[in-house]
C-alpha cells in the first residue's frame, strides 16, 4: 500500500482527498504523479497537478480557518479549566487531609498527604470513604498536569512570539484575561501591564490606593525576579514586548527573534542599576 | 556577460528603473504594466535578490520547485510565475491565509501547511527529484532543515538558501553563523556560490549548492 495522498481516495471527492494532505505522512517523497496515473487516481499527470491544488488549497484552507479561529479560544478554556481543577483539588485535599488525620495516624500534610491517602487499602467503611475522596483529588491534580501539557503544547503555535517570552501558560493567562489573542493585540501595553490586577486598578481609579505596577505577569521572572524598586519599569518593559509580540502573532503569525533579544537587553539594563547607583 | 534569468523572468521598466517582473496576477501591490507583467520587489524577496545579484541559480524556468517557508507567498508567487509544479511549505496559519488566496490565481502552486523541519508530513505530497529546493525558513538550525529536505532533489537539483543571521543567533556576529551554516550544509551538500545578500535583506547570506 503506498503512503500517497491520494491512496484510498476517491477522484471525485475532494473533502477526502484533502483530508489525505492534512493527515498524511511518508518516510520519502515517490513519483507521486506517476503513481496517481498507474493506480487509475487520475488519467495523466495534469488531471494530477489538478486535483492536487483542489486538495492542498481545500487542506491549507481548512486548516487555517480551524487553527485561527479556535487556538485562542481552546487556550483561554485550557487555562482557565487548570485554575478550576487546581483550586478545587486544593480545596478537596483540605478536607480529606483533616479527614484522615481522624482515622490515621501518620497524614503527610497538604497534596502529598492526599496521594498517600489515595493509595491506601481502606478496612473500615469510613476508611473507604476518605480514601475514594482523596481519588478524586488526585484525579484532578492530575487532569490540572494534563491541561499543563496541553497548554504547554498549543501555546507555542497559537502565538508563538507570546508564548516564547511569556512561557506558554502565562501566555495562555494574558490571551485568557484579554478575552482572546485579537483583543489581547488591540489593547494598549499598560493594559496588559496591569491584566489580572482589576481590583487594584479598579481601588487606584475610585482614588483609594496607588496604581498597580504589574497583574498576571508578576509571575515571570522578568518581574519578580528584580529587585522592588525597579519592579514597576520591569514591568513596564515587559507589557511593551508583550504587547508588540500579541500583535505580531495575532496580524503576521511568524517568529521574530530580534523582540526577545531587545528585551532580554532591556531587563538587563534595568537590573545593572542596582549594581550601579546604589552601596 | 552575466548569467541569464529564467525564462519567464525578465528585466522590465517600472518608474524609470529597471526591475525583475514576471507575468502573473498581481499579489502585494507591486507595479504591473499592460502586458501583465508585475514587477518582483528585490528587497521584499531574497531569491529576487539572488537574481538581481546575478548569483547562478541554475534556473531556466519550468522547474518543478519545493519551496520551505513560503510566508505569505510573495516570493512563491513569482516562482510560481515561471516555473512548473510548485510546492510552498509554511509552518504559520497565518500567513498561509494569503498564500492560499495566491494559490487561487495560480494552477502550479500547491500550499502546505506543514513544518519544514519535519519532511515525512510532507513527504507523501510532494514527488520525489524535484529541481530546485528554494529555503528561506526563519528558524534556529537552517542547514539541518535543508539537510533533511535534501531526500526531496533530484541529484542534479540546487538549493538556493537565504541564510538569516538573526534566525540562528541574534547577538553573535553574521559572519561567524553564515560560516557554521555552511560548513553544516557541507556535510550534504556541495557549495556551489555564496553572496551576501546585504544591499536588498541585511545580515542575509545567499547561497547556491548542490546535494553531494
Amino acid at each position: 500500500m503506498t503512503d500517497a495522498w491520494f491512496a484510498g481516495v476517491d477522484p471525485d471527492d475532494p473533502a477526502a482527498g484533502a483530508t489525505g494532505v492534512r493527515e498524511g505522512s511518508a518516510d520519502a517523497p515517490a513519483d507521486w504523479p506517476a503513481e496517481a496515473v498507474q493506480s487509475g487516481f487520475v488519467a495523466d499527470e495534469s488531471e494530477y497537478y489538478e486535483r492536487l491544488r483542489e486538495a492542498t488549497i481545500e487542506a491549507a484552507s481548512d486548516e487555517v480557518a480551524e487553527r485561527e479561529g479556535a487556538d485562542d479560544v481552546q487556550l483561554t478554556h485550557a487555562v482557565r479549566a487548570m485554575d478550576d481543577a487546581e483550586r478545587t483539588a486544593n480545596e478537596l485535599a483540605e478536607r480529606v487531609v483533616e479527614w484522615a488525620g481522624t482515622l490515621y495516624e501518620d497524614v503527610p500534610r497538604g497534596l502529598d498527604g492526599v496521594r498517600d491517602i489515595a493509595d491506601r487499602d481502606p478496612t473500615t467503611p469510613a476508611e473507604e470513604r476518605v480514601v475514594s475522596y482523596a481519588t478524586r483529588a488526585v484525579d484532578l491534580l492530575d487532569e490540572r498536569d494534563e491541561l499543563r501539557a496541553f497548554i504547554e503544547e498549543r501555546a507555542p503555535s497559537a502565538a508563538p512570539n507570546l508564548a516564547e517570552m511569556a512561557g506558554p501558560v502565562l501566555a495562555a493567562r494574558l490571551i485568557s484575561l484579554a478575552g482572546g489573542l485579537d483583543k489581547l493585540a488591540k489593547v494598549p501595553s499598560g493594559t496588559v501591564q496591569v491584566l489580572g490586577a482589576e481590583d487594584a486598578l479598579f481601588a487606584h481609579l475610585s482614588g483609594r490606593a496607588s496604581s498597580p505596577k504589574h497583574g498576571v505577569i508578576f509571575t515571570h521572572e522578568y518581574v519578580n525576579g528584580t529587585r522592588p524598586e525597579d519592579r514597576g519599569s520591569a514591568a513596564r518593559a515587559f507589557a511593551g514586548k508583550l504587547s508588540i509580540a500579541a500583535r505580531i502573532d495575532h496580524y503576521s503569525g511568524d517568529y521574530r527573534p530580534e523582540v526577545h533579544a531587545e528585551l532580554t537587553d532591556r531587563i538587563e539594563t534595568i537590573r545593572a542599576r542596582a549594581e550601579e547607583g546604589d552601596e | 556577460m552575466s548569467n541569464d534569468l529564467p525564462a519567464g523572468v525578465e528585466r522590465r521598466t517600472y518608474d524609470g528603473r529597471e526591475r525583475l517582473a514576471t507575468q502573473g496576477e498581481p499579489v502585494y501591490g507591486e507595479p504591473t504594466d499592460s502586458d501583465g507583467w508585475r514587477a518582483w520587489d528585490a528587497g521584499r524577496s531574497k531569491l529576487g535578490a539572488m537574481l538581481e545579484l546575478d548569483m547562478d541559480t541554475g534556473l531556466d524556468g519550468g522547474e518543478t520547485v519545493l519551496y520551505l517557508g513560503a510566508a505569505s507567498g510573495t516570493t512563491v508567487s513569482h516562482v510560481a510565475d515561471f516555473a512548473g509544479p510548485t510546492y510552498a511549505v509554511e509552518f504559520a496559519p497565518r500567513p498561509v491565509r494569503d498564500l492560499v488566496g495566491v494559490a487561487e490565481d495560480r494552477d502550479n502552486l500547491f500550499p502546505l501547511l506543514k513544518d519544514a523541519r519535519d519532511p515525512s508530513s510532507y513527504a507523501h505530497v510532494v514527488e520525489a527529484d524535484v529541481d530546485c529546493l528554494v529555503m528561506d525558513v526563519a528558524t534556529r538550525g537552517q542547514a539541518t532543515v535543508a539537510i533533511r529536505n535534501k531526500q526531496f532533489l533530484a541529484d542534479d537539483g540546487r538549493l538556493l538558501m537565504a541564510v538569516k543571521a538573526r534566525s540562528e543567533d541574534v547577538t553573535a556576529e553574521p559572519d561567524d553563523v553564515f560560516d557554521d551554516v555552511v560548513s553544516d550544509l557541507e556535510a550534504e551538500y556541495e557549495i556551489l556560490e555564496t553572496a551576501q545578500l546585504d544591499r536588498f535583506h541585511a545580515d542575509h547570506l545567499g547561497i547556491v549548492a548542490q546535494p553531494k
